[in-house]
């Protein structure tokens, strides 16, 4: 009993368990085959292109922000790469640096208004969402005069960046394993996490104490539009092409991920396991029903249905842990 | 005692907000190991007062002296890292952290070398748990509990306690009691009482009589943003300073009018102004 109570208390329970029943319900309901569907790579591969956004997206929720300029800053990151790589076929090494320092830039700006304006950030990221679309477009027509730019990535960038793993999972999901451990441990284990959460808590009261509440936030900002650019310059890796749209979807399915995954959207509460295992939740629903006899047009209601299931899940577990004291019963 | 330096002490201290003049001319004293106790009604300037004290406002005149010496706070930081710590309304601001995180924030205790330093969190708690416990909240003993679960009386005692071993010197307190039951208030009152004994100054704002007479040494009565009367612990009594905080108005006479209003207009009160 007191275990349970225990792992019901930790900000990922919720998100455990979205991940345990939707897989039952596809076994249940939809005659998975499990081994099939733990061999599979297209769940895997979505999962790891939405989970490094989905990390720091996560973490500026829970700092009390919001960032949907990684819509735009996916296919900013490939269309940089194959810009400057493939069209003007400068090394690649070039290429990859432009893409993570437009996204630095782009996350630097969003960082800075935030903190400098009174204009929540849902309306200051909407605003580079939309440019930010209107560059990279009128820009590659403008240099490229094409809509979409193929890129030749030497070896050792395809290897570390564009690598198909035995054939079928992308390389990318070492990264964000890895990117989850880093994540994980900053957050978790470290005096930053503690800002962090002291942060989306309570602004002014962590000003006080001292935590570089500016610094943190653009800080927070960049994190995020860097990683989103990283994901489209690996794209472009893979795919030798970048094309000026899509990443769009990626900004509703980070934010379902990171829900799902128990971070409070108020700020001051969640967890980096919670977002991985709310990433994965949301990879295997819309992934997964193609291993199942549903139909898939049923997936966005089986989406829909997850998000407030477990969004329920996550308010009464929150709940639970806030009124959670071990002796409580012995005491009264 | 009356010779010693006060630890803080405001000279004619005016604040106003543009056109608005909210303080006039507020001089008071507080030693250590010394309550005192700032009464007033709603909108009396209280508020605003600790603000000016805790470096969120600045004064428009007058000055500010620590240990005698002349101080400006630019930031609430500067106030605090001069150990005036303000403990608000509602105690802990973090609610959804762990008691022994909340603690230290900003000081969060470390083990570990170079990039591996990590969060100490056993020694948080322990720290944390015992600083609380020192102060007689024996009910808390698990530092992981979330500080939204404590009660409003442990939430509060919590942030005095940890305002007491970061080593601040004056305690301001606002309203703490306000929202409390009676048991939980007692429970602050205690509190307060130990920080006395240890030797803090303490600015105590209430618009309960009863409770600033539980542990207040001295008395300061603020009307439309001026001291209306200031004295000390046994020199008036419990309707004495009710009436001065109803603006020098008997609270026998209000009631008399309220009665008679009452006869005039069937029974009902006079509405409140909204
Ligand atoms: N920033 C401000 N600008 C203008 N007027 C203010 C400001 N802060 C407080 N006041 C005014 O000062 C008066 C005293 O307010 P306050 O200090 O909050 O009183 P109390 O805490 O005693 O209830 C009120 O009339 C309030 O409207
Ligand atoms: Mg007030």
């Amino acid at each position: 009993m007191q275990l349970i109570a225990r792992f019901l208390t930790q900000p990922a329970a919720g998100a455990f368990l979205s991940f345990l029943g939707i897989i039952l319900f596809y076994v249940l309901f939809g005659g998975v085959d499990l081994g099939n569907l733990a061999g599979a790579a297209s769940w895997v591969n979505l999962a790891a292109n939405l989970g490094i956004v989905a990390i720091p997206v996560g973490l500026l929720m829970i700092s009390g922000e919001l960032d949907i300029s990684i819509g735009a800053m996916i296919p900013a990151g490939s269309m940089t790469t194959a810009i400057l790589s493939g069209y003007y076929d400068l090394p690649i090494i070039v290429g990859m640096l432009g893409a993570l320092s437009f996204g630095a830039l782009v996350g630097l700006v969003n960082g800075l208004l935030t903190v400098r304006t009174s204009v929540p950030s849902l309306i200051i990221t909407l605003g580079t969402l939309v440019a930010m679309q209107g560059i990279v477009l009128a820009g590659s027509v403008l240099v490229t005069g094409a809509a979409s730019v193929p890129l030749a990535a030497p070896d050792w960038a395809k290897f570390l960046f564009g690598q198909l793993i035995g054939g079928s999972h992308q390389v990318v999901i070492l990264w964000w394993l890895g990117f989850a451990l880093l994540m994980g441990f900053v957050v978790h284990r470290t005096p930053l996490g503690n800002w962090l959460f002291a942060l989306g808590g309570d602004k002014e009261s962590a000003r006080n104490a001292g935590i570089p509440v500016r610094g943190m936030t653009i800080g927070l900002f960049i994190l995020s539009a860097t990683s989103a650019s990283f994901v489209g310059m690996c794209q472009a890796i893979l795919f030798n092409s970048a094309q000026v749209s899509g990443g769009m979807s990626y900004i509703f399915n980070t934010v379902v991920s990171v829900v799902v995954g128990g971070v409070l959207l108020t700020g001051g509460f969640g967890s980096v396991l919670g977002i991985v295992l709310g990433t994965l939740t949301f990879a295997i629903v819309s992934q997964g029903i193609y291993f199942t006899d549903i139909d898939r047009n049923w997936s966005n209601l089986i989406i829909g249905a997850t998000l407030l299931l477990a969004v329920l899940m996550n308010e009464s577990f929150r709940k639970f842990a806030l009124n959670y004291s071990p002796r409580k019963k012995a005491r009264n | 005692m009356s010779d010693t330096t006060p630890v803080l002490e405001l000279r004619k201290v005016d604040k106003s907000f543009g056109p608005i003049d909210v303080l006039h001319e507020i001089s008071l004293k507080v030693r250590a190991g010394e309550v005192l106790c700032l009464l007033g009604d709603n909108g009396a300037g209280k508020s605003t007062l600790i603000k000016t004290l805790a470096g969120v406002h600045k004064p428009t005149r007058g000055e500010i002296l620590m240990d005698g010496e002349a101080v400006t706070f630019d930031r609430p930081k500067d106030a605090a890292d001069r150990g005036i710590a303000t403990v608000h309304q509602f105690g802990g601001t973090f609610p959804l952290m762990s008691i022994g995180r909340s603690f230290f924030v900003g000081v969060e205790p470390t083990k570990g070398w170079g990039p591996f330093k990590i969060f100490d969190r056993k020694t948080a708690n322990e720290i944390a748990v015992k600083a609380v416990r020192d102060f007689g909240i024996t009910r808390i003993e698990d530092g992981d509990r979330l500080v939204g679960g404590l009660s409003g009386g442990e939430r509060q005692s919590l942030a005095i306690a940890r305002a007491v071993h970061f080593g601040a010197r004056v305690l301001i307190l606002d309203e703490p009691t306000a929202a409390l039951g009676v048991k939980q208030a007692a429970h602050v009152l205690r509190i307060v009482g130990e920080a006395r004994r240890r030797g803090l100054a303490v600015i105590f704002i209430t618009h309960q009589v009863m409770h600033a007479m539980a542990v207040g040494d001295h008395f300061a009565v603020l009307i439309r943003g001026a001291i209306a009367a200031d004295f000390r612990k046994g020199e008036k009594t419990r309707e004495e300073i009710t009436d001065l905080m109803a603006g020098g108005e008997s609270m026998a006479d209000l009631e008399a009018s309220l009665d008679t209003y009452m006869e005039n207009h069937e029974g009902h009160a006079p509405q409140p102004a909204a």
